[in-house]
């Protein structure tokens, strides 16, 4: 998905003279090209990521729309106060890039899984959250936003993924209906919607009906869409390689308790403080509850239908 | 403009609001009043290629605003509506005020923007300069010395940093909290070019900021007192926060001159 991305932002870069791209030490084999063939508007400021997002404060000051990129821990954590004081406060058109949402480091360790960037990002207004569910939307996403004024936060995966369905990820209220089902209501964000479209196989086979929807935009939030669709459930699970405060649980929640919409939301994402189990992505989110076996023994609890099976 | 004005402006616009931090602003009046008085080139102007004057100890804001206010850029009303309920001036300065360029507050933030800000002036093709006054207490953030190298690796001659060296800081003074000294050997080391002066002596701080274009982002480290022209402030850790009763303002704005 990175690859797609930067691949995109190579195009833009070279019909918009005002697109950078900075990195804080991170890209091997990623920003190569944008290196080779922008070089006055590629900077790898050092392993100093609150310095990137500094920095690029006053280079969008200046006119310049830069990409600041590390994984998605560095990129939304290190240098969140230089985001919320710069590009939030005076409205810019910095953009912050994080790879790897999630688990998606796998056995590089706790420091390195972005459990808590969409939740963060999604605090401040005037911030534009994009978790996209594959590389079309990747690209789809980037090409939508990356005129605005204010600051866009986009939380990649790392490898590529093609995920059919997926609408364009922006405007916001473009939620992607995966797949029809009338029993309950999966609803996935970033890199989740594979194995929520496994679980709604699984569910089939015990004679369950899901829809799986996915959220790409989380803020702004979409929220009539996403009132729509949930009216027509009495169970939704939500589906996020994140913690379950903050991100799309969290969203989801809101809308339902602020319209009043009479379903039962069951949020499943990452609850426990890490242990420091280590292991493959597969691996993890299956421990998080977050595989196709996990996300459907949620849903049959949530609903009823299948415990007799 | 002078520093004495600009100083009697702090006292007074103190003294009404019931705040304080006039030690700090009282240090930096005479830098202020230098940057604000033809240093820094379109200063209050919207002109996209004027010079950048960032105040990153943001907590002396009150000391910009009546340099802005002396320089024309900001009404006597206005100045008056200083910590005010529904007025831009705050304790700290907002980016909606014109002659603002960058909301600060929170330390250490300001030489990273600046010298974002600077790299895009180059990037640009633009020849304006960015001014960033920075605390000596500021230093203890680490992201003035990301900032600090970063400005060194890019060759950034169009940003200089005006430290207002004032020994100083909320609880205590500067050595005693987290050891600094000696300065000028830490920022050569960062590959700056660093000039040392009187930083209540306008003439040397003029000719300071007219310093160089040698590939090196320059430091002007200026001496100053905490308090600076009033007997009582002078040196007091104290007067970092407190707020003046009304024999202190009169004793105070007898001193001070302007």
């Amino acid at each position: 998905m990175r690859q797609a991305f930067f691949d995109a932002l190579a195009g833009i870069a070279e019909r918009d003279p005002r697109v950078m791209l900075l990195t804080g030490d991170l890209g091997f084999m990623v920003v190569e090209d944008f290196a080779t063939r922008f070089p006055d508007r590629f900077i790898n400021v050092g392993v100093a990521e609150a310095n990137m997002l500094g920095v690029a404060t006053g280079l969008a000051q200046q006119g310049f729309i830069p990409y600041c990129y590390s994984i998605a821990t560095f990129a939304s954590m290190r240098g969140y106060e230089q985001l919320r004081n710069g590009a939030l406060l005076h409205q810019l058109p910095v953009r912050v890039v994080g790879v790897g949402g999630g688990f998606a480091y796998g056995s590089a360790g706790t420091t390195h899984h972005a459990l808590e960037d969409l939740g963060l990002m999604r605090l401040q207004p005037g911030m534009t959250v994009l978790a996209p569910g594959d590389d079309g939307q990747a690209r789809s996403g980037l090409e939508a936003t990356y005129d605005l004024a204010g600051p866009v936060y986009h939380r990649l995966g790392k490898d590529p993924l093609r995920v059919s369905g997926l609408g364009s990820g922006y405007p916001p209220d473009d939620v992607s209906i995966l797949r029809p089902g009338g029993d309950i209501l999966l609803l996935a964000t970033g890199t989740m919607a594979p194995p929520a479209l496994a679980a709604a196989d699984l569910l089939e086979q015990s004679g369950v009906a899901a829809t799986v929807g996915h959220v790409a935009c989380l803020r702004p939030v979409p929220g009539a869409t996403l009132a729509a669709l949930l009216g027509g459930f009495q169970h939704v699970v939500t589906v996020e390689d994140h913690h379950i405060t903050g991100g799309l649980g969290s969203l989801v929640a809101e809308v339902i308790a602020e319209v009043g919409i009479p379903c039962r939301l069951s949020r499943l994402g990452a609850t426990a403080l890490p242990d420091g189990v280590t292991g493959s992505e597969a691996f993890l989110r299956s421990r998080a509850g977050l595989s196709a076996e996990g996300i459907a023994e949620r849903a049959l609890t949530v609903t009823g239908i299948g415990v007799a099976n | 403009m002078n520093g004495p004005q600009v100083r009697r402006l702090v006292l007074e616009r103190c003294f009404q609001a019931g705040v304080g931090h006039i030690g700090s602003a009282l240090s930096v009046s005479d830098i202020l009043a230098v940057l604000c008085d033809g240093a820094v080139r379109g200063i209050g102007s919207d002109d996209p290629d004027r010079d950048l004057l960032i105040l990153s100890k943001g907590h002396a804001a009150v000391a910009l605003y009546a340099a802005l206010h002396l320089g024309g850029h900001l009404s006597a009303h206005q100045l008056a509506t200083y910590c005010g309920d529904g007025s831009l001036l705050g304790v700290h300065p907002e980016h909606q005020l014109p002659g603002i360029d960058f909301s600060t507050g929170s330390l250490g933030h300001g030489l990273s923007f600046g010298a974002g800000a600077a790299l895009g002036m180059k990037r640009r093709g633009v020849d304006g300069r960015v001014f960033v006054v920075v605390s000596d207490a500021e230093l203890n953030e680490g992201l003035v010395w990301e900032a600090a190298m970063f400005a060194a690796h890019q060759r950034l001659d169009n940003l200089v940093a005006v430290l207002d060296d004032n020994g100083q800081q909320a609880l205590g003074h500067t050595d005693d909290v987290l050891k600094l000294r000696p300065l000028r050997p830490r920022f050569e080391a960062a590959g700056w070019a660093v000039d040392e002066v009187d930083g209540h002596d306008p003439e040397a701080l003029r000719q300071a900021l007219h310093g160089g274009d040698d590939g090196r982002p320059r430091v002007v480290i200026a001496a100053t007192i905490a308090g600076h022209g009033v007997s009582f402030m002078e040196g007091r850790v104290s007067w970092h926060y407190l707020p003046m009763d009304a024999d202190q303002y009169a004793r105070a704005l007898a001193e001070v001159g302007g």
